[in-house]
């Protein structure tokens, strides 16, 4: 269930439960969102205790891709059993501004930005 | 009839330093257009870093910064001027973007479909009487209009639009939208 796309990446990887998003994500609206929503969906679904969102290599998100990501937080929010860690990076100061907001959506939410 | 929302400040005629892109009318399905809108943003934040020069670390960082916001703003910018234009009018969509003292400004004009213009004014009306924190909340779990939300909220932007009849054809209605980022 990898995306793998000249611009952007989306991978999951199982054993340690981290969907990793490369790249830059400036795609049109939640219908080409739709894909790496299902991903996020999906990992989330298997219900781990600790769900890790990497996003240290993710240079750009516009705001569509900011809703997609809301989204995905609300869905991990209805299991109350998994935490997601959301991993940063300040080579990307856009991160800075915007990922703390989702610890709004989900207050138990680890941001971690390094 | 010229309508303004928010602080508008005109256009200056002097110029100064600043750079324009134009997107004429095309066929081109938007899809690949979409494109253009991250390959613009990208030049125009490159543009503005050289101007301020990354010399030590602290520079470096503001230099960082101010790419990444440049190139947030204009691409939201033109996303929605891509978005809004009003294919029937075949009007073109342009950026202009000015280097002052102590700000970058943002002129994205595109036309609209004049019976789209109020509802898009009553969104307007709301993010400039609103408190941002609120509306941010609420707009994040939505599928549109966080991009100008996120301008202000994040980016500290100031936003204001001016509506009015496109010069070269007074039956086209046209907003300009103007996002000032202090630097």
């Amino acid at each position: 269930m990898d995306i793998i796309h000249e611009d952007y990446q989306v991978r999951y990887d199982a054993a340690t439960a981290t969907v990793i998003c490369q790249g830059s994500f400036r795609l049109r609206g939640t219908e080409e969102y739709a894909p790496i929503l299902q991903v996020l969906t999906a990992a989330a679904d298997t219900k781990p205790a600790t769900l890790t969102l990497d996003l240290r290599t993710l240079q750009f998100l516009n705001s569509s891709g900011i809703n997609t990501l809301a989204k995905f937080v609300l869905h991990v929010r209805q299991y109350n059993a998994t935490q997601i860690v959301m991993k940063g990076s300040h080579h990307f100061p856009w991160q800075e501004k915007s990922l703390k907001n989702f610890q709004r959506l989900l207050p138990g939410l680890q941001l971690e930005i390094e | 009839m010229t309508r303004i929302f928010g602080d508008f400040i005109e256009q200056k005629d002097d110029h100064g330093e600043h750079l324009q892109i134009g997107f004429s009318p095309t066929s081109i399905p938007i899809q690949q257009r979409w494109r253009n809108n991250g390959l613009s943003a990208d030049f125009l934040a490159d543009y503005v870093s050289t101007f301020f020069p990354g010399d030590d670390r602290a520079a470096a960082e503001r230099q960082a910064e101010l790419k990444s916001a440049v190139s947030y703003v204009a691409n939201e910018l033109l996303e929605n001027a891509m978005k809004f234009s009003y294919a029937p009018s075949q009007h073109a969509i342009s950026i202009a973007m000015y280097l002052e003292a102590d700000a970058v400004s943002f002129y994205v004009t595109n036309s609209i479909d004049p019976h789209a213009a109020a509802s898009f004014q009553q969104a307007i009306e709301r993010l400039l009487a609103e408190d941002i924190d609120s509306l941010y909340m609420e707009q994040l779990t939505h599928a549109d209009g966080l991009g100008y939300v996120t301008m202000l909220h994040d980016y500290g932007v100031s936003l204001a639009w001016k509506f009015a009849p496109s010069l070269q054809d007074p039956d086209v209605l046209t907003v300009t939208t103007m996002a000032r980022l202090s630097v």
